[in-house]
């Protein structure tokens, strides 16, 4: 542990810290650009210049240089002061000073650092350079005369989304960060370089030219666009979602945020329900919230409650569970299912959660995949996979089909038969395996492949260390499976259809084996299911309320609402609320508080933010072998949600990653 | 052949090929990048007669190697001596550093221009591309030049017209320093270690 001493501050720092991190420990503040904690160390902008003694007579970078035993180091001191407005004035020779049209403005490290450390003039007449634009695609926008190749962009996407799409070409003057041809760059987590770059070189497309950062109000939320649970800011202006951008949570996404996640917002205000349907003849026509809750009391008072049966969709949080449940059970009706996937896990929390935790997958010396696809599935778990294999030197096996991912993988086959015969050489690896995961695609996790997958278990679940996980791709699943809406199975309920079937928000269930039933549709979007429906009641999208949300490793998350439901959609809670009264039940809460509290007192982790952990319980599952080939995902990755799929931003990617289409441009006005 | 797209080493080549990548620890394959793209260069050159690597010659050989495409591509671009456009038969490379500057590059530079080299440009006939490169460490025997793996050296306005006439006619000019000096001893002959000069 070297001791330093930072402008007269001592400060012991561990082994193996930076300078830059003995300064911050010290509390003082290095202005930097290349350097990023998350990244590795590039060295190469020359902002974090201090002086070091004993070394050479010269400023030193800081964020590249080991702390070591005495060093002296200063942070304030007339030679350091000139260091940074000579690195500053060098850096914006070649910098356009283009702030007034450029979306970064506000929130630019370039325009903060040059305030705080430059020298508020250049002595530069000379012509500038100039670079042309990089097309990366429907989501980035560059601008590439700003560029300060800081490399950050270049190592996020061979590090973290292990893609390697973004390289630096040519060099000194001439250099110029490009993808390879020009190519969109296809990266699940592209995204994220727009927040990593320090100036406006790369900025978001969707929202060019839509807002300036100060104009926006900020509220915390939960991406449900997969079931990692990413903490999201949700930036708002009035009545509308602006843009999402990652919030810092270790143990979840890191800094990171999926492109679904963060580009879908613009979904939020297309195909909205925002009124209530109610099919007449055939047809849906337009109705009031009171011809609706009439519409669903005569539904219901035509059957028994047996012939009642409730699904429940992704995107529900689980306010909006536990609501529907309670007016459901008030009504005698029993048969409630949220695995609409087809998945069969049920019984203790273990057995279906990710037990392993998405942090502490980045620990796991064996993964053995099981008919998932995580580069799609789960983005931000794949980039810890990747960080396992290339730090921990993890080794990945598949057994199904997928992507590419960005690490080496050992392909078994795609045969699920496989997980109860696994080959011998996986099996001795497993046995000497001290950490070993097992990564089980929900869509696959049927009857066979668990009752396999927990005689697997039983080898390498020990305390310490639980590798038994589902990988969930609905942000809604585990709430749902928290607050007991596990019922028959899909296929036992098609076999025997409901007379009158609620859906909550499902959109990604083949809705023909129930063509008989009356449906009530209780979601956002006009998509599948409410193109079915008989009657259908306006929710609230995610982002329109409170909500909490419980991840695939069973981690309660809270949301915030950021805007208001449009028209005359309500919070869906709030829906069941009032349906209650119509039907005569009581609920026994008439605000989110209560409701709140009624959540945690019969699931008290329910109850506040965090992960409580599930203990493994043996089982033996009795079910025949697993075989034949894994399902694969029903969609691709940016249209496996209504919201998604009436994105125009996710439109673009479909059309310009995925199929490789040359984006139209539009004329001018 | 002509968009290079399946492009492979010839027979000589593969092995060269092996041998380059065995030079480097297992896992560190990626090293051996600058050689084969280099010989890959020196292929294309026997091949077509012009010596530059296609596109999708990188692609080959970062396959070869399992780089990403974009890393090779930034050595490639990173380098002067990888050719990303199609030169002329004889890559005219003029060094314009001080030194060669000093002793009179640009008289160097001002017969190429006479016998219509333009800077970046291949000549109507495909024969010349003339660059102006920086120090290519002949500072000894300056002004110089090099032209596809040789170098001349000591040039004048005159010795430099020749030589290019030479070229074009078809001849090959004698190489290394042209007033007949032996590597970089002084003029005159050497005045030390006279036995092994
Ligand atoms: S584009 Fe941005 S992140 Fe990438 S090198 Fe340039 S300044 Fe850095
Ligand atoms: S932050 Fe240290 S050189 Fe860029
Ligand atoms: S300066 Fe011309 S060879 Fe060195």
């Amino acid at each position: 542990m070297p001791k330093v001493t930072v402008d007269g501050i001592e400060v012991e720092v561990p082994a193996g810290a930076t300078v830059m991190q003995a300064c911050e420990a010290a509390g003082k503040e290095i202005p930097r650009f290349c350097y990023h904690e998350r990244l590795s160390i590039a060295g190469n902008c020359r902002m974090c210049l201090v002086q070091v003694s004993p070394g050479p007579p010269k400023p030193q970078a800081s964020c590249a240089l080991p702390a070591s035993e005495g060093q002296t180091i200063l942070t304030d001191s007339p030679m350091v002061k000139k260091a940074r407005e000579g690195v500053m004035e060098f850096l914006l020779i070649n910098h356009p000073l283009d702030c007034p049209i450029c979306d970064q403005g506000g929130e630019c490290d370039l325009q903060d650092q040059a305030m705080a450390y430059g020298r508020g003039g250049s002595r530069f007449d000379e012509n500038k350079r100039a670079v042309t634009e990089k097309n990366m695609g429907p989501l980035i926008k560059t601008v590439m005369t700003r560029c300060i190749h800081c490399t950050r962009c270049v190592r996020f996407t061979e590090e973290v989304a292990g893609t390697n799409e973004i390289g630096a070409l040519y060099r000194g003057e001439n250099m110029q960060i490009t993808s390879f041809l020009e190519q969109a760059v296809s990266s699940e987590l592209s995204g994220n370089v727009i927040d990593l770059c320090p100036v406006g070189a790369l900025t978001s497309k969707p929202t060019a030219f839509h807002y300036r950062p100060w104009e926006l109000k900020r509220n915390d939320g939960i991406d449900v666009m997969d079931a990692v649970g990413a903490s999201i800011t949700v930036h708002s202006r009035t009545a509308e979602v602006i843009r999402v951008t990652p919030r810092l949570n270790d143990d979840v996404n890191e800094e990171w945020v999926a492109d679904t996640g963060r580009f879908a917002v613009d979904g939020l205000k297309e195909r909205r329900l925002d009124r209530p349907w109610v099919r007449v003849n055939g047809e849906l026509k337009p109705a009031s919230w009171g011809q609706a809750f009439e519409a669903v009391k005569k539904a219901l008072a035509g059957v028994d409650a047996g012939e009642v049966a409730a699904l429940a969709g992704d995107l529900a949080a689980v306010e909006d569970l536990v609501a529907a449940k309670d007016l459901l059970t008030g009504l005698g009706v029993t048969r409630l299912e949220s695995r609409t996937d087809g998945a069969a896990y049920e019984g203790p929390a273990a057995h279906w959660r990710f037990n392993t935790g998405i942090a502490a997958l980045e620990t796991a010396d064996l993964i053995l995949l099981v008919g998932c696809d995580p580069k799609l599935d789960a983005p931000l778990v794949n980039s810890r996979i990747l960080k396992a294999v290339r730090r921990k030197g993890a080794q990945v096996f598949r057994i199904g089909a997928g992507t590419e991912p960005a690490y080496p993988i050992t392909d078994l086959g795609n045969d699920l038969a496989l997980l109860a015969k696994l080959p011998a050489d996986l099996a001795e690896k497993l046995a000497k395996a001290e950490r070993p995961a097992l990564l089980i695609g929900s869509r696959n996790a049927s009857a066979e492949v668990l009752a396999a997958a927990h005689a697997l278990a039983g080898q390498f679940v020990k305390d310490g260390w639980n590798g038994f996980n589902i990988l969930h791709t609905a942000a809604a699943r585990v709430g749902a499976l928290t607050t007991g809406w596990v019922g028959e199975g899909l296929d036992a309920l098609a076999h025997n259809p409901p007379k009158l079937l609620f859906l909550l928000g499902v959109d990604e269930v083949a809705l023909a084996p129930f063509g008989g039933a009356t449906k009530i549709y209780i979601g956002s979007h006009g998509d599948r299911g409410a193109a079915v429906a008989d009657i259908i009641l306006p929710g609230a999208a995610w982002a329109e309320k409170p909500g909490t949300w419980v991840n695939m490793e069973g981690r309660v998350q809270r949301s915030l609402r950021a805007t208001f439901p449009p028209g005359e959609a309500r919070e869906d809670w709030t829906i069941f609320r009032a349906l209650a009264d119509v039907l005569g039940i009581k609920l026994g809460y008439d605000n989110l508080d209560q409701l709140r509290a009624r959540m945690a007192a019969e699931w008290p982790e329910l109850g506040r933010e965090g992960l409580t952990p599930a203990a493994w319980e043996a089982a033996k599952l009795k079910a025949g072998k697993p075989a034949g080939p894994s399902k694969p995902r029903a969609t691709d990755f940016y249209s496996s949600n209504p919201i998604l799929r009436a994105s125009p931003t996710m439109r673009a990617c479909v059309a310009e990653i995925l199929e490789g289409r040359v984006p139209q441009l539009e004329a001018a006005e | 052949m002509s968009d290079f797209t399946d492009f492979k080493w010839s027979d000589a080549n593969a092995v060269e090929a092996e041998r380059i990548i065995g030079r480097y620890p297992k896992g560190r394959e990626n090293s051996a990048i600058m050689p084969l793209l280099w010989l890959a260069q020196y292929q294309v050159a026997a091949q077509t007669g012009v010596a530059w690597l296609p596109l999708p010659v990188i692609e080959f050989v970062a396959a070869q190697i399992g780089m990403p495409k974009i890393r090779a591509l930034e050595v490639a671009t990173f380098y002067t001596m990888y050719n990303l456009k199609p030169v002329g038969r004889f890559h005219v490379q003029v060094c314009g550093t001080t030194p060669c500057m000093l002793r009179g590059s640009d008289d160097v530079l001002r017969a190429c221009a006479d016998k219509g080299l333009k800077k970046g440009e291949v000549t109507n006939d495909g024969l010349f591309t003339l660059t102006e490169v920086e120090c290519l460490g002949a500072c000894a025997n300056a002004p110089m030049v090099q032209v596809n793996d040789d170098n001349y050296e000591d040039l004048t306005y005159e010795t430099m017209t020749a030589i290019l006439d030479d070229l074009i006619a078809g001849r090959t000019p004698k190489a290394g320093s042209q007033i007949g000096r032996t590597a970089s001893c002084p003029e005159g002959g050497p005045t030390s270690l006279k036995e092994i000069a």
